[in-house]
């Protein structure tokens, strides 16, 4: 008899994909937050009186 | 975020996939919210750093995503019972609610924090207003109170081009308001004749839709009332300084036959049930849904035209018609 609580090849499988996409989320996360940052900050940086 | 839980709507368990996740953020409608918030943002006139703009569309799409799992978490058991919604990955059984709310709160805070940081923070409010207007004053109150839900409940799908114009201005002038107000009164029309032919559904599952309420008779009449208010409000941006010349013909003439579709549609018998003792009553019903479902349609195409002309239109820097500016 199979052991209930043992991931079966289609939940694995579904596990891996919803992994990367949560990690591909995170990603472009920590990317989008970077450039918005040097988009934001950028401009105000250039121009400051030396 | 965990594996879907056994559901009595599914024989056996299957796994829940990313793209399941991505179904809770109800695509379709993320894609009407980017269009109407790209045109309130290019016709605010004002330039946009193009980065910080995209990054604009794209909080008001996480946004309107967001609000999608919110409702599909709480709606759950109401699309169980419709045979439109039933497939919908809650009420299948594919993913937990509690992992819907959740994926729906997260990108809620996500959306509006990065919308704050990125453009400013008037542009962050009205997202965050309109999220907690859809996920908690439509679908926990209205959507099972009162069959005015969708004219109410219409607000948070009217406000995206605001939200777009406050992200490239910082500012909620009346022409923006204008843009949300032809939204809002189309929104009526719209979903009340979709809802003709679809009112088994709502009446099924409990949902005080206005053909279940008040009949279909009065919902054709009330239909058409709509459509009288809300033909003007479509044509009024090209007197107000936002809509040009190729504006004012899509509208005038779009609209037109918007409101020759909504007669055709009151002289109908879209939404009431076959008399038996009629021969060619079967027939009679499918005529008569036919017009419904011609007002559905064409105000689909009627909204994305007024909207994609006024786009058009700003991209070009096409001249606005200075009737009463």
């Amino acid at each position: 008899m199979s052991d209930p609580s043992r991931e079966s090849d289609a939940e694995a499988k579904a596990r891996r994909g919803r992994n990367i996409a949560l990690a591909l989320g995170l990603v472009l996360f920590v990317i989008l937050v970077f450039v918005v940052t040097l988009v934001r900050l950028g401009g105000n940086v250039a121009q400051r009186p030396l | 975020m965990a594996m879907a839980s056994a559901h009595p709507h599914t024989e056996a368990r299957q796994p829940a996939r990313w793209q399941d996740f991505i179904q809770l953020l109800k695509p379709r409608v993320m894609s009407l919210v980017v269009f109407t918030g790209l045109t309130g943002l290019v016709a605010a006139g004002r330039p946009v750093n193009w980065f910080l703009g995209a990054v604009a569309i794209f909080c008001i799409a996480v946004g309107a995503g967001a609000s999608g799992a919110l409702n599909m978490w709480y709606d759950s058991d109401i699309d169980a019972k419709m045979r439109r919604t039933r497939g919908r990955p809650v009420p299948a059984g594919r993913v937990q609610g509690s992992d819907a709310a959740g994926l729906g709160v997260v990108l809620s805070l996500f959306s509006v924090m990065l919308m704050g940081m990125a453009l400013n923070w008037l542009a962050a409010g009205l997202l965050a207003f309109t999220i907690v207007f859809y996920a908690v004053v439509y679908t926990m109150w209205l959507k099972r109170s009162t069959p005015q839900n969708i004219v109410i409940g219409g607000l948070a799908g009217a406000l995206p081009p605001v939200i777009g114009w406050a992200a490239a201005t910082g500012q909620t002038p009346l022409n923006a308001w204008l843009l949300c107000a032809i939204i809002f009164m189309w929104t009526p029309p719209h979903f009340w004749a979709l809802s003709l032919y679809t009112s088994e559904d709502y009446a099924k599952a409990g949902v005080p839709m206005m053909p279940v309420v008040r009949g279909a008779a009065s919902t054709r009449r009330q239909i058409l009332i709509y459509s009288l208010l809300f033909v003007p409000i479509a044509i009024l941006p090209a007197f107000t300084g936002l809509g040009g010349a190729a504006y004012l013909a899509v509208s005038g003439v779009g609209g037109l036959i918007f409101l020759l579709l909504a007669v055709r549609l009151l002289r109908s018998r879209a939404g009431e049930a076959a008399d038996p003792r009629r021969d060619d009553g079967l027939y009679d019903v499918a005529a008569g849904a036919r017009t419904a479902r011609n007002l559905f349609a064409f105000s689909i195409l009627y909204l994305t035209l007024l909207f994609a002309t006024l786009l058009v239109e700003h991209l070009a820097g096409l001249p606005a018609l200075e009737l009463f500016r």
